[in-house]
């Protein structure tokens, strides 16, 4: 299933672009701002949930996966130099994996690990810092699916992210409670909320509902990115 | 000689904008070439062949199986897009062990080796593919769908961007491969690379195939089609009379600025018409041929075919 060629030449491509620092922006904000916190008000005890809770998974975590989740199959569709991985007999599905797996990676690396290490720099929060970071790291691996499949699906997966992830997330799963049902930032945030209860971090859905849901959405979206990969089409200009 | 390559009443379709009309042609071991103009349809067909675009209509296999969602096809098919993006951050090395990697083979240094030697890329292998010219990234790209020693290749216009150097070490590697007996297809739109390299070839216009054959035989019905010129003389009216008894004169038509001649005879007319002038003293003013584009050509094939 996982391929490791295809694994060295999706990191190449990723990271040794510059938008590898794009990645790191989110992250650098949130360390920063968790010093400046710090230093500033250091026996408050409300400013860790908000600011590792609110901005970790409403701004960090999904911004993070959506550039890095698009950008591990979708830059190189776009570029057309996926037809060189694809007129090879490497199953469609071990492709989409270990995209998928890269980019699950990634985001853990990029937005669930810095959200430990702010958690650990906040005071007072070293059990909300571990329920966070197991949280990120379950959103990583359910938005990497999730963007990975959008990359395949449409040539606009960076804009319709931005619209999920703003609209649907940011919006509608806080004022309408079915919306959370759709909602990745609700099932991480589920599961983070059941390690460490928090009234703050707001988390809609219990742990068993955001597991479950989470392992249908991954699995879906797996599923479905690997049938349109399978069917992957030259765009063909009309004689 | 057995088809390796069979499409039968294959047609492709965007929209309401028919990119490939109800083609059927076979292909077999050798170098076949797919000559026509610019849109007329080539990369459509190439793209179906490789499994990388479905027929809208009609029937296509490669080694008797369908290309189509068939990855294993890609074990004896190797593939040169005429693309020109590659993984432009790795060496020409790295690219071509990728592939043979990709391709699960048992002794991936000897393979990488072999295809970038074959290439003729063993001096700039070790640069990173983003420092290499239009004609070295042909080159490289070719050297990756030969990794796996493929019994089919499919090359979309291998020659572009390559300098004559190149172009003729391609054709060499090309006509050697084919007289290996492997399946070589490629596409241009330049008439000598096809006649250089293919005794077989496809002609496309518009979507359609226009022709089908052996080289030499459509380049005949392709010479011998009429050509018109337009003349400008110091006496129009008595080169119009001088011209009329000539056997390759077709037509000879006065117009308000010269004459028009119609010649079914492209090689006769051009050496007698500076001749003729000479001898009756007339002086040529302007000898001008008309339509000498490649889609007149074409467009000469398929109205000889429907007749």
């Amino acid at each position: 299933m996982f391929n490791p060629t295809v694994a060295m030449l999706t990191l190449r491509a990723t990271v040794g672009r510059r938008r590898v620092l794009l990645f790191a922006v989110p992250a650098v904000i949130l360390i920063v701002l968790t010093l400046v916190l710090r230093a500033s008000h250091p026996a408050a005890v409300l400013w860790p949930d908000q600011v590792l809770g609110d901005f970790g998974f409403s701004v960090l975590l999904p911004l993070t996966a959506l550039i890095i989740g698009t950008g591990v199959l979708g830059a190189e569709i776009d570029d057309g130099s996926a037809i060189h991985l694809l007129a090879t007999p490497v199953r469609r599905s071990a492709v989409v994996f270990t995209k998928f797996a890269v980019a699950a990676v990634l985001t853990m690396l990029f937005a669930a690990v810095p959200e430990l290490i702010a958690g650990l720099l906040a005071p007072h929060s070293g059990k909300l810092a571990l329920a966070l970071f197991t949280g990120a790291v379950a959103g990583s691996v359910i938005y990497a699916a999730v963007f990975v499949m959008a990359s395949v699906l449409t040539t606009r997966a960076i804009a319709l992210g931005l619209l999920y992830v703003l609209i649907w997330e940011g919006l509608l799963g806080n004022l309408v409670g079915g919306a959370r049902i759709l909602s990745v930032a609700h099932y991480s945030l589920g599961i983070a909320n059941a390690i460490y209860p928090d009234q703050s971090l707001n988390a809609g859905l219990s742990l068993s509902t955001s597991v479950t849901l989470g392992i249908i959405v991954t699995v879906g979206a797996l599923i479905l990115a690997t049938r349109r990969l399978s069917a992957f089409a030259i765009k063909g200009e009309p004689a | 000689m057995s088809s390796v390559i069979d499409l039968t009443n294959v047609s492709r379709w965007y929209g309401n904008v028919v990119a490939v009309n109800d083609i059927t042609m076979s292909v077999g071991p050798g170098v076949t070439g797919l000559l026509g103009p610019n849109g007329a349809g080539k990369s459509t067909i190439l793209h179906m062949i490789s499994g990388f675009l479905a027929p809208s209509k009609g029937t296509l296999t490669v080694a008797g199986k369908s290309s189509w969602e068939n990855p294993d096809i890609y074990r004896t098919l190797g593939l040169v897009p005429e693309r020109d993006s590659v993984y432009a951050f790795l060496t020409g090395e790295q690219f071509v062990r990728a592939t043979a990697k990709l391709q699960s083979l048992p002794e991936i240094g000897a393979a990488t080796r072999r295809a970038i030697d074959m290439t003729d890329m063993a001096d700039a292998a070790g640069r990173r593919i983003s420092t290499y010219s239009k004609g070295m990234r042909q080159r490289i790209k070719v050297a990756a769908a030969l990794v796996h020693d493929p019994e089919i290749l499919l090359l979309d216009e291998p020659f572009n961007g390559m300098d004559p150097r190149q172009r003729i070490h391609m054709m060499d590697l090309l006509a050697k491969l084919g007289a290996e007996g492997r399946t070589i297809l490629f596409s241009s739109h330049i008439l000598e690379e096809v006649e250089r390299l293919s005794g077989t070839i496809q002609v496309m216009v518009a979507g359609r195939l226009a022709a089908s054959g052996d080289f030499r035989a459509i380049r005949r019905l392709m010479t011998s089609r009429p050509h018109v010129f337009n003349i400008r003389s110091s006496d129009d009216r008595r080169l119009a009379a001088v011209l009329v008894g000539r056997p390759y004169t077709n037509a000879v038509e006065l117009t308000g600025k010269g004459l028009q001649v119609r010649t079914s005879d492209f090689g006769a007319f051009c050496e007698q018409i500076a001749v003729l002038t000479r001898d009756h003293g007339i002086t040529l003013r302007e000898l001008l041929p008309t339509d000498e584009s490649l889609e007149s050509v074409f467009g000469y094939l398929i109205s000889s075919q429907g007749n």
